[in-house]
């Protein structure tokens, strides 16, 4: 009797504990995107809103109508490819650079004593107690042709002209780099803070010297702390705004910039739709990626617990 | 030959030295963790390090590894000095007492790891890794990961990735303690198997007097930083040199007394614990009127329903207790004293009609040779 109650009661339990994610995806994820979704399929109107219904009731009768000319546009128009191509590049070539600089530093924070290690995690996280919009300005301030950077450049006599920085792609890797380290260290601090110090004794023990432990030994079981900081760094960099739009030059070709001319210069919400649509698309990419290695890791777990038993 | 390098080895004879430690110092900040520790390991040696945590050994295994340096002394291996070398450029494999398998690699790739590094050709890994794996009959398993195994089975990879190497010396961390107790009787006993089948000399640590009995040739118990005593497992359990080891290594009724006789085949020593005096058939060191311990294991003790007619070596008490073992009981005798004894009375003792029960009046006797005098 009781156990059939408790075998009653499971699945409602269950489904308790999974309602409250689904129903906020729900009504902030999935909702707004369908909005936007059915805008891109919209045609252009002027008035409020700045597009037409998709399905109307005319004469009694329902009419749907599906505009694909922002999908259209964005296929035949070379600057909407170029710019995804350029987004794409750009946040890849962050994430990569975000990888160079923020393993070593992750992993000196992993290895450095635990009293120092929470004062070295806290340097890492303090920009965030500022607005990304004012650490950007203080990046103008510091690459300007008259800026902090060529002043000083000029000052110990290294260059004669100021260096080109600002309004450069340059500044905007400079930005992105350093507005998204702290997603790359994060995840990656505590893989690397969990890693069992006597497999690399055992390594070294077995004849490897330290460069090779950490090739063999440290590197690969801390891919997915790489993984997962990646993915932080690349998918938020693509659709990146404020960043490319403060530093970057006129010719800097970013996905958020130009979501943002759709809509706030041009007005064009259907085309601003279909470009945000189509980006993420383009991100659900290495989403899945990642989420397939998530999986085949889990059951990977999974098959090591049914092994043991 | 003179051996002047210090305290003598307890070992006697010329068998070959293989590893000598001399006069090690580790200290951690304001902490020793050894004191001045020497000792030297013949080859093919099984050699156990026993004591209690916190009390070096593990310490002094590392220092052997590579992995903490020494503050101050030597370490030889095979008459060269190791002690500034990096753990890397050692001949030395160890066995972790976590294994310290890689998760990420195979079985295969594991034990060829250390074979890797040395720059073997690659149809020779394979061979000595297929080697060592049937010398621990684990070739079946060579595709799997480390967590697809049992305990036991990843003990035994760790085994033959520690021993493919073809290390001069071997360390074991507490080889047993990741392995149910009722696997570990057999699994010692094949270990060394293993380990005299390759005739590798070998150093381990251990907290558990069973395992350092079991697998060891010599051993030495360690407490406070330092050895306090070192020999073969027969001779430290039947001449423990201190209260410390007699307690350490097995249990032992402990009685204090002084010395009243003494001869040079025997001394007689009273002691208010005991109805009649002890009588001890080796001669001492210490004075008349000395103050001394003596041992006594429970084993050597007989529990008897009539008086002893001896004049030595018997006391006159009540069972208290009786803890049923199996293949003994463990009395517990309260003597008229007041002091307690502790006796093993054999099965085969116990299925007689008139064995003593609990609340029994009961004397006890042991031989004239089962006490033993400790110095300290």
């Amino acid at each position: 009797m009781k156990r059939w109650m408790w075998r009653r009661s499971l699945p409602s339990r269950r489904f308790l504990a999974i309602v409250p994610p689904f129903v906020w995806l729900g009504l902030f994820l999935l909702l707004p995107f369908l909005l936007v979704l059915k805008i891109s399929f919209a045609e252009l109107k002027f008035g409020i809103p700045p597009y037409t219904p998709l399905a109307a009731l005319k004469d009694e009768v329902l009419t749907l109508s599906l505009s694909l000319r922002g999908y259209a546009l964005l296929f035949s128009d070379s600057l909407y490819i170029a710019t995804y191509l350029s987004s794409v590049k750009m946040a890849a070539v962050t994430t990569v650079c975000c990888a160079l600089i923020g393993y070593p530093m992750a992993y000196y924070i992993a290895r450095s004593h635990p009293s120092v290690r929470n004062v070295l995690l806290l340097g890492v996280i303090l920009p965030f107690w500022t607005s990304l919009l004012l650490r950007v300005y203080a990046w103008v301030g510091i690459l300007r042709n008259d800026g902090l950077l060529n002043k000083f450049l000029q000052g110990i006599g290294l260059i004669s002209a100021p260096l080109e920085i600002y309004r450069t792609d340059l500044a905007v890797y400079i930005g992105l780099i350093y507005a998204y380290l702290p997603f790359f260290i994060l995840p990656l601090y505590a893989n690397l803070v969990k890693l069992d110090n006597r497999l690399l004794e055992a390594a070294y023990d077995l004849g490897a010297r330290p460069w090779n432990a950490f090739l063999r030994i440290t590197l690969p079981l801390s891919m997915p702390g790489v993984i997962a900081g990646a993915m932080l760094v690349f998918i938020p960099s693509v659709g990146e705004y404020v960043i490319p739009e403060m530093l970057g030059g006129a010719d800097t070709l970013m996905m958020g910039r130009v979501m943002w001319t759709e809509f706030f210069n041009n007005a064009d919400w259907p085309m601003a739709a279909a470009v945000t649509c189509v980006m993420v698309m383009l991100l659900l990419v290495p989403l899945v990626i990642f989420q397939y290695g998530q999986v085949r890791q889990l059951e990977q777990q999974q098959r090591r617990r049914n092994g043991k038993a | 030959m003179l051996d002047t390098r210090g305290p003598a080895p307890s070992w006697s004879g010329d068998a070959e030295e293989f590893v000598r430690v001399e006069d090690v110092v580790k200290i951690f900040g304001d902490t020793v963790a050894v004191q001045s520790v020497s000792l030297s390991v013949r080859r093919h040696e099984v050699f156990a390090l026993l004591g209690s945590s916190g009390c070096g050994k593990s310490t002094l295994l590392r220092m052997l590894a590579g992995f903490e340096e020494v503050t101050s002394g030597r370490i030889y291996l095979d008459n060269e000095d190791i002690t500034q070398l990096p753990p890397y450029r050692r001949p030395v494999n160890m066995m972790f007492q976590s294994y310290a398998l890689f998760p990420h690699m195979t079985v295969e790739a594991n034990v060829a790891f250390g074979l890797k590094q040395e720059g073997v050709a690659r149809n020779e890994i394979h061979e000595r890794v297929f080697e060592a794996l049937d010398l621990v009959q684990m070739a079946g398993f060579a595709r799997r990961k480390p967590q697809q195994l049992s305990g036991g089975q990843q003990q035994r990879v760790a085994l033959a990735r520690s021993l493919v190497k073809r290390p001069k010396l071997l360390l074991l961390d507490e080889p047993m303690s990741a392995l149910d107790k009722q696997i570990r009787q057999k699994t010692q006993i094949e270990l060394v198997k293993i380990l005299d089948q390759v005739g590798v000399t070998c150093i381990m640590v251990t907290h558990d007097q069973d395992e350092a009995m079991t697998m060891a040739d010599r051993l030495a118990v360690m407490s406070e930083g330092q050895i306090i005593q070192c020999g073969t497992p027969q001779d430290v359990y039947a001449f423990p040199n201190s209260r410390f080891v007699a307690g350490f290594i097995g249990s032992t009724n402990l009685f204090t007394g002084t010395i009243v006789v003494d001869e040079p085949d025997h001394v007689l020593i009273e002691s208010a614990d005991l109805t009649r005096p002890l009588y001890v058939s080796h001669g001492v060191s210490e004075p008349l009127g000395m103050e001394v311990h003596v041992s006594i294991r429970p084993e050597n003790i007989r529990v008897l329903r009539e008086q002893p007619d001896s004049e030595s070596n018997w006391a006159h008490g009540m069972v208290s207790h009786v803890a049923w073992m199996g293949s003994y009981a463990r009395y517990q005798i309260r003597l008229d004293s007041g002091a307690s004894l502790e006796a093993s009375v054999p099965s085969l003792v116990l299925a007689q009609a008139d064995a003593p029960g609990l609340d029994d009046e009961v004397f006890v006797a042991w031989s004239d040779d089962s006490a033993t005098v400790l110095p300290s």
